[in-house]
């Protein structure tokens, strides 16, 4: 399995009975692959439909039916339809229980920058801002280094903030994060890492304590 | 009584260059695709668009962008669309980039008579700069001001002849709100049917909104 998927599987594990789920685009979309067994979660999409189904058969797709990421999907039994203002109320008025969203950089206090690519000029933005300082609890999924080797969770955001709400959790394919107070404590290392290869990577001091396990999924 | 049923032809005759514009969809989705290439056919220049998006290159707004009839766009999400990139930086077309929800609540501000409000998105970051801001029970929150229009182009599957629409799926999107905050709405629709053949409780747009029916094709 790749690693985007370990992450996406990880990342499902925090998901409750019930919870509406907002899914951004690359690997939080993957997080509805993993769903644990027993458990019955609600898709939203910003562009306006909760109850998001999985990606139709090949043929049968309905050009009226995609996703944030402009990508086919199907509707659930069950599901309800409604405008871009509706939605984004949702969305801001805290009714979404857990936003799932990619990141460029995390700073040690959980802020995230995840709306301007390094180096492009700055001319979108999309659902970001609102689903950060929205959403109920924001869980970053992320692959841990930038593709030059370097850490993505650094000290001080270099790249333009999405919103002044920290993330709630922090998971990358090599550990967990949970973001608290006195700053990242960490939560689980994936298999066959050791808390020294996640320190040599990691930007800022993050706490470990008795609690840390190793990642079983 | 006014008849609204009218043709493509007629309807967009009635823009003129150096309107502002509200146009539906998200990406191509539910943009009424019709009337934006009787707009690219007819010539209006100097148009200011309020549209999340701009098309994609070649299709729907990019036809009016590439041909530099487009002056100012107003939306959350331009990067899509390579196009829109080359024309801001050589300078030839102004941008205002909103989040998404930011943008849905002004244009359904823009048609509910409010003359403005505060959201938590954007709050301490780039897209605040210049805007006033104000701190609400603890928290930081932006002013935002309404978006009205001259005319709104906006997309639904079906109309009765006074002009009631439903949607269709997530074809639905900004259309409802872009009905209420323009001067002139024309809608472009799969079918038009008799009043009495919509469920009144099923209407999305009541028939007040809307001012011209366009049959798609």
């Amino acid at each position: 399995m790749d690693v985007k998927h370990l992450i996406a599987r990880r990342a499902a594990q925090e998901l409750r009975d019930g919870d509406v789920v907002n899914l951004g685009i690359g690997i939080p979309t993957l997080v509805a692959d993993y769903v644990p067994p027993g458990i019955d979660v609600f898709l939203h999409t910003e562009n306006g439909l909760l109850g998001v189904g999985p990606a139709p058969a090949e043929g049968e797709a309905d050009p009226d039916l995609v996703n944030a990421g402009k990508l086919p999907i199907t509707e659930t039994i069950g599901s309800a339809y409604f405008s871009s203002a509706e939605s984004f109320a949702m969305i801001r008025g805290k009714h979404i229980d857990v936003a799932f969203l990619g990141a460029l950089q995390v700073d040690g206090r959980g802020r995230i920058a995840n709306w301007s690519v390094p180096g492009q000029t700055i001319l979108g933005v999309g659902g970001a801002m609102d689903l950060l300082v929205g959403a109920r609890r924001i869980i970053v999924t992320m692959i841990h280094t930038a593709r030059d080797g370097s850490t993505k969770i650094v000290p001080e955001l270099t790249l333009p903030i999405t919103a002044d709400r920290s993330a709630d959790m922090i998971i990358t394919d090599l550990a967990t994060f949970a973001v608290e107070p006195e700053g990242l404590r960490l939560v689980d290392v994936a298999a066959g890492v050791s808390v020294d290869e996640v320190r040599a990577k990691t930007g800022v001091p993050f706490i470990v304590d008795g609690g840390l396990k190793i990642r079983d999924a | 009584m006014k008849q609204k049923i009218t043709t493509k032809e007629s309807a967009i005759a009635q823009v003129q260059s150096g309107m502002v514009l509200m146009v539906g969809g998200f990406g191509l989705v539910g943009c009424p695709l019709s009337l934006v290439d009787e707009l690219y056919r007819q010539g209006q220049r100097d148009l200011t668009i309020i549209s999340n998006n701009v098309g994609e290159p070649g299709r729907g707004l990019s036809k009016l962008l590439e041909a530099g009839r487009i002056r100012k766009v107003i939306g959350s999400y331009f990067t899509s669309n390579p196009k829109v990139g080359e024309r801001y930086l050589a300078g030839e077309l102004e941008v205002q980039l909103m989040p998404q929800g930011t943008f849905a609540e002004a244009i359904r501000a823009g048609g509910a008579g409010i003359g403005g409000f505060y959201t938590r998105a954007s709050a301490g970051t780039l897209l605040e700069e210049g805007k006033e801001t104000r701190v609400i029970d603890g928290e930081l929150y932006v002013f935002e001001r309404p978006l009205v229009a001259d005319v709104a182009l906006i997309r639904a599957h079906r109309a009765d002849r006074l002009g009631n629409l439903v949607y269709r799926k997530t074809a639905r999107n900004f259309n409802p709100v872009m009905a209420t905050a323009a001067r002139l709405v024309i809608a472009e629709v799969d079918e038009i049917v008799e009043p009495g053949a919509l469920d009144p409780e099923a209407v999305v747009t009541p028939h007040l909104y809307v001012d011209y029916i366009v049959q798609t094709g």
